[in-house]
């Protein structure tokens, strides 16, 4: 292997900024102690922007790094600054609820920042081994942060749990990719497509590998039926840190679902589509109907996110351009609406301290009409009701399945869509058709009120304007099918 | 024709409004009284706007007019495309007419979040509007999916005692129908390349296929119509909406499945239409007759009138698949008079509510004797409703089953029958409500007609008595895209004969 030239260092200059970045800022906050969290948590947030701003440098164009380890393009492009988008709103919302709950600490922003260098690297990621690696640094920055409420039995239950069930996901990957290895002589993904085609009917082994590998990933997307974990780590862990599960490492594992199967694995498209097909309507069915008896809202949400993640598996089990484009789009507007949501969940207090039952919730339209009106848009959005944003997410998924003749996958989908609209529904009657009990805390502090404002104002009026992300998940997608 | 984008400016003028009333501060009273004000103005000037569309519109001309364009998914080929035919003109007229009337029936009987009430009500004026003007098929569906939020709020926020159950019905049942009407707008969009309804009109879809996506329109369409058997959520949702929700209901967002069949499922799948009219005939006889005599064991007005309105649009899927032009006609028109009757027999249940707090038949009786005025305005209603010569219910139902019975005398015969039953309950309903003695003490000072309800009442009045005795006026715009319709049916039925016979 011959040493690395400045062109690899350009191709990862935003990740080398984060991790230069985060090891600056630890150093800081060691020395400083925890009174400097908050500024530690904005400087990692301006980072974080930084960092969008060298992606987007960087541009579309495919670059590969390191003997064609790491991979840059359109693909990424996208999917890093979607990555660093939902990280960042979610740091911002942290700062405030960790200075009231009095658990601020300096390595709270700087495990944030780990873990989306963790993720940026699963994105760029040309290679089975620099996938697990980038895979690893974002899981193990996640247990830390999903039990980062050391005193909490739940949210040390949470960590602990996450961490046992992802550390067998993260097994079950690495078998499948040494598998992969065993039977192709390499891990490259560029030279596995070369592998796997042309060869008439694969190996067994290789399928095996590759089963085992989309298990481990449908684990990190908590697909049904590696869903287990989420609706209790999305109960315990603190609420932003929950805001962040939903939103950053979904976008960071889907990037690389779609990469290993599209990208390293598109000629078995039969092998594996049937899985992701399967995956998807369990998925979307368990998301609706599990949610339905729900009491607690980060339940709700964590069902809810399941069922997401099966809409967006369509586009993948779709396999095709449009395919890619629903998912990526899907994703996007999933990232604000969740991000949107659990600012909501972040207002729920009462008397300093957080509530989580649906119940708390109750005339909030005459309390708080804002946030009301806020969480009612996230919440039709979620449904998929026009005109809103979430419409466009399933619009495009239904349409990549009906163009891949997937008839059945699309009905089943539509129809969970309206069960699932049944308690997204249950969250507006709450809000305005019940009577207020008691009263929420109020006002609910300057950066909730801006996060909100913007991602609802996103959701309320996408439609006006769909044209600039539809054109750059297009090309998104067209760089990963066409590479 | 001007250069104004006339149609958009009707269509989303009520949105602008409902941004003043956004932008309303003070006090709650002050809040309340300026957002009655500007939903009443800005509901009057689009209906003087859509007024100019009435006049301006070319009778003679078949095809879509004030036809605007403009690029919203350009890589898809979807686009803002609106524009409108006789068989849309009138029901955004229809629209803008009763939107005025629903902000001036809710004037005084909804006292709390009046802001919100009326920012629905300008709302749902947008979407319905859009959804009559829309010629794109993807921007049809957003506006005809997005009354379903105002109108769930509208229920559930300002609804009667079980208004959770009931907005909780009425959204679930009409999305289920329409997710399945949206994947066939997306199998549609793939065959044909497009998403346009006139290209798609011309486009002749496989017979294979049509029997298929027919099936999907039609789960979204039956439902809205709505055609028994999935007409339950009807009666829950017309009876628990406040009075200016149910006129909206029962006035304009039936008529969206009307409408749908004339503008989607006949002209682009006319195979299917002609495969499926058999099944349209059973449902709709059953609807007629069974829900009569639903009609006649009801104890509650509201419900009473919601069962009769199943009966009533029964009679236009009937008309709509008879298919010659009288039956299409008379759909079209039994689905205006309809929109206006029971639009008003709702408002005049409205009325005693407002004043006595009940819905139950058996808590009146004998208001004739105090309310004169009211009286005479719920006999029109009521023997419009019945089809009495002379009132716009009597052209519709008669052209229906004149249409009818040139198609198959044996549904003719029997869809005949529903206006006896009608009017054995409607005239039953008004001899118990009106007539009799008046015994109940707190009916004894009951007040009349205000002059507020005065003005709800007399467009309507105008408009039945109108449509009954010179239908001439408004027949006159269907006409020429009626024909076209026809036309274009019976050449796609022609063509698959012609086809059938040479191979």
């Amino acid at each position: 292997m011959t040493a690395f030239s400045m062109t690899d260092l350009a191709t990862v200059a935003p990740e080398i900024f984060l991790a230069v970045l985060g090891l600056a800022l630890l150093m800081a906050g060691v020395f400083r102690g925890d009174r400097a969290s908050g500024w530690i948590s904005w400087a990692v947030v301006a980072g974080f922007a930084a960092a969008a701003g060298l992606v987007w440098q960087g541009g579309g164009a495919r670059a590969l790094a390191f003997d064609g380890l790491y991979v840059s393009d359109a693909f990424s492009l996208f999917m890093k600054q979607l990555t660093l988008l939902g990280s960042g709103l979610a740091l911002v919302l942290s700062i405030r609820f960790n200075d009231r709950e009095g658990i601020a600490r300096i390595e709270y922003p700087v495990l944030f920042l780990f873990a989306t260098l963790g993720m940026m690297t699963m994105i760029s990621a040309n290679d089975l081994l620099v996938l697990y690696v980038g895979l690893e640094l974002q899981s193990l920055c996640l247990y830390v942060v999903a039990a980062y409420r050391r005193d909490s039995v739940r949210s040390t239950e949470a960590g602990l749990k996450y961490f046992v069930l992802g550390a067998l996901s993260s097994g079950m990957l690495l078998y499948g990719v040494s598998l992969i290895y065993g039977y192709t002589g390499t891990t490259r993904f560029d030279v596995l497509v070369e592998q796997v085609a042309g060869h008439g009917a694969p190996a067994l082994g290789l399928v095996v590998g590759l089963v085992f590998l989309i298990s481990g990933l449908a684990f990190k997307v908590s697909a049904v039926p590696f869903h287990m974990w989420t609706p209790d780590v999305y109960e315990g862990a603190p609420t932003p840190v929950t805001a962040f599960f939903a939103a950053a490492p979904k976008v960071a594992a889907l990037a690389l679902f779609a990469r290993v199967l599209v990208g390293a694995f598109g000629p078995l498209v039969e092998q594996w589509s049937q899985i992701i097909v399967f995956l998807s309507i369990a998925s979307m069915a368990l998301g609706a109907f599990a949610a339905v008896g729900q009491t607690n809202i980060k339940r709700l949400m964590a069902y809810s996110s399941i069922g997401h993640m099966g809409y967006v598996l369509i586009g993948l089990a779709a396999g095709n351009v449009s395919g890619l484009r629903g998912l990526l789009i899907y994703t996007a507007i999933y990232v604000v609406m969740g991000i949107g949501t659990f600012a909501c969940i972040l207002c729920m207090r009462r008397q300093g301290r957080t509530v989580e039952a649906i119940a708390d919730l109750a005339g909030l339209a005459r309390t708080h009409p804002m946030v009301a009106f806020a969480l009612a848009i996230f919440m039709f959005s979620m449904s998929g009701i026009p005109p809103l944003a979430g419409f466009f997410g399933k619009f495009y998924v239904f349409m990549s399945a009906i163009e891949a003749g997937l008839y059945v996958l699309a009905v089943l989908g539509v129809l969970s869509s309206v069960v699932a609209a049944f308690y997204y529904l249950r969250i507006v009657k709450v809000m305005y058709f019940d009577e207020p009990d008691a009263v929420l805390d109020r006002p609910i502090g300057g950066t909730l009120a801006v996060v909100l404002a913007g991602t609802s104002t996103f959701t309320l009026l996408f439609f006006l304007a769909p044209g600039p992300l539809l054109a750059r998940a297009q090309a998104a997608a067209a760089a990963l099918i066409g590479g | 024709m001007t250069g104004w984008p006339i149609l958009s400016i009707v269509t989303f003028l009520p949105l602008v409004g409902a941004l003043f009333i956004l932008l309303v501060r003070g006090t709650p009273e002050a809040v309340a009284r300026n957002a009655r004000a500007v939903a009443l103005w800005t509901s009057l000037a689009t209906f003087g706007a859509a007024l100019v569309l009435w006049f301006d519109f070319d009778r003679a001309e078949a095809g879509f007019q004030f036809v605007e364009r403009a690029s919203w998914l350009p890589e898809w080929g979807i686009a803002y495309h609106m524009g409108i035919d006789g068989i849309s003109m009138p029901f955004i007229l229809l629209s803008a007419l009763l939107i005025p009337i629903c902000v001036l029936a809710s004037w005084e009987s909804v006292e709390h979040r009046v802001r919100e009430y009326m920012i629905a009500f300008l709302v749902m004026e947008t979407m319905m509007i859009g959804a009559f003007a829309a010629l794109d098929l993807v921007l049809f569906y957003m506006f005809f999916e997005g009354t379903l939020i105002p109108m769930f709020l509208i229920i559930g926020v300002w609804g009667g005692a079980r208004r959770v159950y009931s907005a909780f019905k009425f959204f679930l049942y009409t999305l289920t129908g329409s997710v399945l009407m949206l994947l066939a707008i997306l199998f549609m969009y793939f065959e044909a390349g497009t998403s346009d309804i006139p290209r798609l009109m011309a486009h002749g879809f496989d017979p294979r296929w049509q029997t298929w996506l027919w099936l999907a329109f039609f789960a979204s369409f039956a439902v809205k119509v709505p055609m028994w058997p999935v007409h339950t959520w009807l009666p829950d949702a017309h009876v628990e909406a406040p009075t200016a929700g149910s006129v909206l209901l029962a006035g304009v967002l039936l008529k969206f499945g009307g409408y749908g069949f004339l503008r989607f499922s006949v002209p682009m799948f006319p195979d299917a239409s002609a495969f499926f009219t058999p099944m349209i005939y059973v449902l709709s006889i059953v609807a007629v007759i069974y829900t009569s005599l639903v009609a006649l064991a009801q104890e509650d007005m509201k419900k009473l009138i919601a069962y009769s309105s199943v009966a009533h649009m029964a009679y236009v899927t009937i008309g709509i698949f008879a298919l010659n032009t009288q039956a299409v006609q008379g759909a079209l028109v039994q689905m205006l008079s309809h929109g206006v009757v029971s639009a008003a027999l709702f408002l005049c249940v409205g009325v005693v509510y407002d004043r006595v707090h009940s819905r139950e038949i058996a808590r009146y009786g004998g208001l004739v004797e105090r309310m004169p005025a009211y009286a005479a305005v719920f006999m029109l209603f009521t023997l419009a409703s019945v089809g009495l010569p002379g009132t716009s219910g009597f052209v519709g139902e008669f052209l229906v089953l004149l249409g009818a019975f040139k198609a198959n005398t044996w549904v003719g015969a029997l869809a005949a029958t529903g206006m006896i039953l009608g009017a054995a309950y409607m005239l039953w309903l008004y001899r118990r409500v009106i007539f009799g003695k008046l015994v109940k003490d707190d009916l004894r000072h009951i007040r009349d007609l205000s002059k507020r309800e005065i003005a709800v009442f007399a467009p309507l009045v105008a408009i039945t008595l109108w449509m009954g005795i010179y239908p001439a006026s408004f027949t006159r715009v269907m006409d020429a895209s009626v024909a076209q319709l026809i036309a274009n049916y019976d050449a796609a039925l022609a063509r698959k004969g012609a086809k059938v016979a040479g191979e």
